[in-house]
């Protein structure tokens, strides 16, 4: 479904991606892990289109959206649910959903999106209850809710998620992976970025990790949980310690 | 049957996305991990982000066996010991051991590839499986039985000799698949015939052969002798063991398992990448190894690449049958002549065996290719006349194919197989 291939970016001078290659295929979650500044979130925001590759090839169903704008790619089926949730804070939650839908207002009609709503609601039966609120008022787990809501409501092909667990109390971070669970079960292809490695294996087909721009590892999470180097820098098991190798002295 | 139908099975442009993905992750790994590696890309100017494409592989210079001996034992080894559960090592007859190392996902990757290979030969949970390969530094064994316990089949680890005994638990403990070299299973069947057992009241119905090459003729005696179906696999100790590449039903060519391991086939004088269909030295590059990755490594092995569909359903490229060894390579005035060809043109003769001596020498500045061959034991009596045809017809065919001219010499039936060890197939003289 999505191909990204040997993507290089900066920002200015500073080269933030080295020539990642990765793909997502129909009904997969993947899982992109990585620490701060790897370049996991430059990743999701060249493949929505809003930060554009040095170099490097994007297919989606197999058609070239290298370079074509943010709301193009999002038209063909691409919806990002950003860091840090970026609710519309003034709004209703309810108004924050059918912003949602924006792209297919014209198209769908209202009947169509209200449904829709009606399915969101039925995966986070708490914004029900807040439909009348303002989103600014509510926690930061019912935040992310609406934040993905809203993603969903342009009814994406594939689903970024970024960071989704970010900021958020243990026990609502467990409610948001149970939530990617229910969309995998409703067969949603996701790519999901995250820190929480562990919460994020848990739901994941396939993974990559990246390290300061480039990917070092891939492969399906039992080779990934089982990986040493995964363990130590992701999931705090063991120390990292000096290879007294019998030449070079390698790491 | 198929073991892993998403890999072995997997078009073509996502199989070049998932081998250029773990390409990639495997050169970023190298280059910071294998001083090697990381030495020789800096003294060269290689930097691991300009691999874009499967095709840039050919910027980066080859692997060889050399380099493994002198890295000997643990230099190229991409991690630490403390994360590797397993070692193995070659023998060192020709010069100092190479030494690979396997985390343990090596070694799930491992078994999964092996039980590739023994499903591909008919196997299935249902098999009693007679392993006489060697226990011990040796990776066949190892390799195949984790794979055949992966399957869930009954693996029997005989290891090597004592044939009376591998004879008895064959028929005592019924086996149904051998895993051996091909002249091993010739050598139980022979042993079967001096001791009166019949090979028909075994319960054997398959030959997993590897190790050493199977010609075609070698298989079809193996398979009469001893009434099973049998299928060659190929590996490489350096780059993994057995699970390289293996014969499916359709016993024409090996699949190699291009998920794990990225083939070309380069000319090994020049060595220059040469087209698919060309026959050239195998070159393997590994793309899911953790502990010991291998870029470009030359396996000196001579093989071609078939891109064409297989009627089994893989998807996977195949390669020839692993007849020669780029070491026994020919230059016969300018021209490359690899024994496999001539023992191509040999099975296609009737009235000869492709048991053969290839014989280079120098007359006044002028290379001279000679080839002996042992005719049938029924045609050898016949008059002079059918022996002249016959070696007229190779020496012809000799000349329309590969492009030099020979003198084929006819020589009585066994008389090239010496009663000890092996005949070299190839005699350079122009070396003295």
């Amino acid at each position: 479904m999505l191909r990204v291939e040997s993507i290089s970016a900066f920002y200015g001078a500073i080269q933030a991606l080295r020539n990642v290659s990765i793909h997502v295929s129909p009904g997969e979650i993947v899982t992109l892990l990585g620490a701060n500044g790897a370049g996991k979130t430059t990743l999701l925001k060249i493949i929505s289109g809003i930060h554009p590759p040095a170099k490097g090839r994007l297919l989606f169903s197999g058609q070239n959206i290298t370079g074509l704008p943010a709301e193009h790619i999002l038209r063909l089926g691409v919806g990002q649910v950003p860091e840090g949730r970026q609710i519309f804070a003034p709004l209703t939650v309810m108004d924050n959903l059918i912003l949602g839908a924006y792209v297919r207002l014209k198209g769908a009609g209202k009947k169509n999106v209200l449904q829709d709503m009606d399915s969101i609601f039925e995966l986070f039966p708490i914004l029900k209850e807040r439909a009348k609120q303002r989103a600014g008022t509510l926690s930061g787990g019912e935040q992310q809710m609406v934040a993905i809501g809203r993603t969903l409501m342009a009814r994406p092909k594939l689903l970024l998620l970024d960071e989704p667990s970010m900021g958020l109390a243990p026990k609502i971070v467990t409610d948001i992976f149970k939530t990617i669970q229910a969309l995998r079960d409703r067969a949603t292809t996701i790519l999901l970025v995250e820190q929480n490695a562990n919460a994020a294996l848990k739901v994941a087909d396939r993974g990559y990790v990246i390290e300061t721009g480039r990917i070092i590892l891939e492969g399906e999470t039992h080779d990934l949980l089982n990986n040493k180097e995964v363990q130590r820098a992701y999931l705090g098991k063991e120390y990292r310690e000096v290879w007294e190798g019998v030449k070079g002295g390698k790491i | 049957m198929i073991w892993d139908r998403k890999y072995e099975c997997m078009e073509r442009e996502e199989m070049e996305q998932l081998q250029l993905e773990r390409l990639q992750s495997t050169l970023n790994r190298i280059f910071r991990n294998v001083s090697f590696y990381k030495k020789r890309f800096d003294l060269l100017k290689i930097f691991p982000e300009e691999i874009q494409s499967i095709k840039d592989l050919s910027q980066i210079p080859l692997t060889a066996k050399e380099d493994l001996r002198q890295s000997y034992p643990y230099g190229m080894f991409a991690l630490p010991l403390r994360e590797v559960v397993r070692i193995h090592s070659s023998s060192g007859v020709t010069g100092k051991p190479t030494v690979t190392g396997y985390t343990r996902n090596d070694l799930h990757h491992w078994s999964q590839l092996t039980a590739r290979v023994l499903t591909a030969g008919g196997v299935t949970k249902d098999d009693v499986v007679q392993i006489t390969f060697k226990y011990g530094l040796f990776t066949g064994a190892f390799g195949l039985h984790h794979g055949a316990e992966l399957i869930g089949a009954s693996v029997i680890p005989m290891s090597t000799g004592n044939t009376h005994k591998q004879v008895l638990i064959m028929q005592d403990y019924k086996t149904t698949a051998l895993v051996s070299t091909p002249s091993y299973a010739l050598l139980l069947s022979r042993y079967m015939g001096t001791e009166g057992i019949d090979p028909k009241t075994l319960s054997l119905r398959l030959g997993l052969f590897g190790g050493e090459p199977c010609p075609e003729p070698m298989r079809k005696e193996i398979e009469e002798r001893l009434f099973i179906s049998a299928t060659d696999n190929y590996g490489v100790s350096e780059v993994m063991g057995p699970g390289v590449a293996a014969e499916c039903e359709a016993k024409n060519g090996l699949h190699l398992y291009e998920d794990h391991f990225i083939p070309e086939i380069i000319d090994p004088l020049t060595l220059k990448a040469l087209p698919p269909g060309a026959e050239g030295e195998l070159v393997l590059t590994t793309l899911s190894k953790e502990a010991f990755p291998l870029v470009r490594y030359r396996t000196r092995d001579i093989t071609s690449l078939d891109y064409s569909p297989c009627p089994c359903g893989r998807t996977l490229v195949r390669i020839k049958k692993v007849l020669g060894r780029s070491d026994d390579i020919l230059i016969i005035k300018g021209v490359n002549v690899f024994p496999s060809q001539i023992e191509a043109i040999l099975l296609e003769v009737e009235g000869v065996e492709p048991r053969y001596q290839i014989i280079a020498d120098r007359f006044d500045g002028v290379d001279i290719l000679e080839v002996k061959v042992e005719v049938n034991e029924g045609v050898f009596s016949d008059e002079i006349k059918i022996l002249q045809n016959i070696s007229a017809k190779i020496e012809r065919k000799i000349r329309e194919i590969i492009g030099v001219s020979a003198k084929v010499k006819l020589v009585a039936p066994e008389s090239l197989q010496p009663p000890e060890g092996k005949a070299p197939k190839v005699i350079d003289r122009r070396k003295k």
